[in-house]
């Protein structure tokens, strides 16, 4: 299927699949149960899923091909994301060229930032990497603020007026698709079940099934093949006649422009930026997202953006309440007892949460979680070998 | 005329004269070894050749070109290939990856962005990858890991890659340092198979005497950074210089 071996195509089907049943898939619990709260089908978070997930795609081209860490990926971003808010503003609320203003402008400045830090290699690499985008955060919030409106950041006012068909009667403008609005959804209602079907979703989510193609096939091309060679041994690179340099230049650009569309998107989604996008927090999110899921897998960037987004807002909000009607069946002591034990685990605690499983992950699964379902269908297998007198005639491995 | 040519090279690395006044000439469809006692320069001298070093003073003219302000990966492109002392291979990668990115640097130069195109559908290369593995024996391995394959296959990998490019000059830096007698006979075998068969330009760097002598057309004895003789094995063998290069030493 469009170039794509077998098993690329069943994968590429899997991720089709789940990302347009996502509103159903996340809302598995009806509305108004106790587990109601578990349920993350919701536009808003449906959004960030996809969004996150293409930002985790791109990062993983550099860093789960190439072995460089950038640290400074939140500035593509937050850059990528000041491109889309002006062009809402002052060319047309129209979202698809001010994606594509992302793009370009995110792309444009990857290359100046990567052509500087590639210079260096390993921790000088991110360092530098790191002080480029902590700068482009400080200028954004001080220096830059005529740009970057500062602190308050950039909205869609009632006093802009894009070139091209803005509100003529005062109201503010809304963004949208050749005049379809980003918020429309549709609902539908299945007994107690309530699902949310949104047009900014499925838009955002289209892209990110066509970062998730482009990712395989530049996992598959010969271009893919050095960059991994540049993570594997520059100097036989220099040697077979190759520029190493340029190769990661080239990656570093193509992660830069994914992490402008990502940007792009959370503008046309909600419109409004701010500096605090291009915190160094951010940067680190996406590096643990890739992490998380498995750097150098396809799959597992995207895993880990979800992972991450979901706990960030899932288990976020459960607070000591919850868990009180939680454990009201046990015996008073005990209920308070587990109250204090889980308590800090959840909620505002919920960094304590995913640090404790990026560490399990790291030293247990260097492969990420993609390498855990990997293992537990390798068991599956095997079991189901065990089972049919054809398995068990084979000679144990 | 000599394909590589090297003139009056001089080299010093603060106080020690690594190179000096260095001449060379490496005929066409000979193979050529640099011998001598540790410190005498052989690898500063390879180092030059392939553009990791640049000398104080002199001239490197590979087939009518300088080679010198060149980088490694411009030479390579001119035509010359490195083996290394220890095998530098893409280790994270499989043979035929492996074999595949010299086809590619060779096809398309030192950079091409082939972003979209499947790799599966580079039948060109593949088969040309595939008939070098063949001609190594190597193509039973073809989807191993790199790194998780024997001292002396690594080695042949290295060569195969080095050989898939089809290089004018072929340079070798002891390619059986540290190898097991059994792989060091294999790889004298093999690279005698490519001299004639080819008909390739080598120059080759080596300790082991036997590998020398077995494989070399003109002999090239360095000490001290500076050329002793040049001749023939059978000459080189009894000449009192080279004796005193060697035994010398041992006196102290």
């Amino acid at each position: 299927m469009l170039g794509l071996t077998k098993q690329d195509s069943k994968l590429m089907l899997i991720v089709i699949g789940l990302v347009i049943l996502a509103p159903f898939i996340l809302n598995p619990f009806p509305e108004g149960s106790a587990m109601a709260q578990f349920n993350a089908g919701y536009p808003d978070l449906m959004q960030r899923f996809v969004i996150f997930g293409i930002f985790a795609i791109g990062f993983n081209l550099l860093f789960g091909l190439t072995g460089y860490l950038s640290f400074g990926h939140a500035a593509f971003l937050g850059v990528g994301s000041y491109a889309a808010i002006w062009s809402l503003k002052l060319i047309t609320l129209n979202v698809l060229p001010g994606i594509v203003f992302a793009i370009i402008v995110a792309g444009a400045f990857s290359f100046v930032v990567g052509y500087v830090s590639l210079r260096r290699s390993g921790i000088y690499f991110s360092i530098l990497t790191l002080a480029f985008a902590q700068m482009s955060y400080a200028l954004a919030y001080s220096v830059l603020t005529p740009i970057t409106g500062g602190e308050t950041g950039l909205q869609i006012k009632n006093t802009d007026s894009p070139l091209l068909g803005g509100p003529t009667d005062g109201s503010i403008g809304r963004a949208n698709l050749f005049g379809a609005e980003m918020g429309n959804s549709f609902e539908l209602n299945i007994g107690n079940w309530l699902f949310t079907f949104n047009l900014g979703y499925y838009i955002a989510a289209a892209f990110m099934l066509a970062a998730f193609y482009l990712s395989i096939r530049i996992f598959r091309s010969p271009f893919g093949i050095m960059l991994r060679a540049v993570k594997s041994n520059q100097q036989r690179m220099n040697y077979t006649g190759l520029t190493p340099k340029r190769y990661t230049l080239s990656a570093f650009v193509i992660s830069g422009m994914f992490a402008g569309l990502a940007g792009g998107l959370m503008v046309a989604m909600d419109t409004q930026v701010g500096p605090e996008r291009m915190f160094w927090t951010a940067s680190g999110e996406v590096v643990i997202m890739t992490i998380l899921g498995g750097a150098g897998t396809l799959f597992g960037p995207v895993l880990g953006a979800g992972f991450i987004k979901y706990m960030e807002n899932i288990v976020s909000k459960i607070n000591k309440d919850i868990l009180h009607e939680w454990f009201a069946f046990m015996p008073d002591g005990l209920e308070d007892f587990m109250v204090a034990l889980v308590y800090p685990f959840i909620g505002k605690g919920w960094h304590l949460t995913l640090g404790i499983m990026f560490m399990l992950v790291v030293i247990f699964l260097p492969g990420g979680l993609v390498e855990g379902g990997q293992r537990i269908a390798a068991k599956f297998r095997r079991t189901k070998n065990a089972d049919t007198p054809d398995g068990a005639s084979k000679p144990a491995e | 005329m000599a394909l590589l040519s090297v003139k009056g090279v001089n080299k010093r690395f603060g106080g020690l004269q690594a190179l000096g006044d260095v001449n060379l000439d490496v005929a066409e469809n000979t193979c050529h070894a640099i011998i001598g006692p540790n410190g005498a320069g052989k690898s500063t001298l390879l180092n030059v050749l392939v553009g990791k070093l640049i000398p104080d003073s002199g001239s490197v003219v590979f087939d009518g070109q300088s080679v010198l302000g060149r980088q490694p990966h411009e030479i390579n492109q001119m035509g010359i290939s490195r083996v290394f002392q220890t095998p530098e291979i893409f280790a994270d990668l499989s043979v035929m990856e492996n074999m595949l990115i010299p086809c590619f640097a060779k096809r398309d130069g030192a950079f091409r962005m082939h972003a979209i195109e499947s790799v599966r559908h580079e039948a060109d290369m593949i088969e040309k990858a595939e008939a070098m593995l063949e001609e190594v024996k190597m193509l039973d391995k073809r989807e191993m890991i790199a790194s998780s394959m024997s001292r002396g296959d690594k080695r042949r990998l290295e060569m195969a890659m080095c050989l898939v490019q089809e290089p004018r000059l072929l340079l070798l830096d002891e390619p059986t340092a540290g190898m097991a007698r059994a792989d060091t006979e294999n790889t004298i075998e093999l690279l005698k198979t490519i001299r004639k068969e080819r008909g390739l330009t080598m120059a080759i760097i080596e300790h082991d005497m036997n590998v020398v002598f077995s494989l070399a057309e003109r002999i090239t004895v360095l000490a001290q950074g500076t050329p002793l003789v040049e001749d023939t094995p059978d000459n080189i063998k009894g000449h009192p210089k080279v004796r005193e290069a060697y035994l010398g030493e041992a006196q102290v």
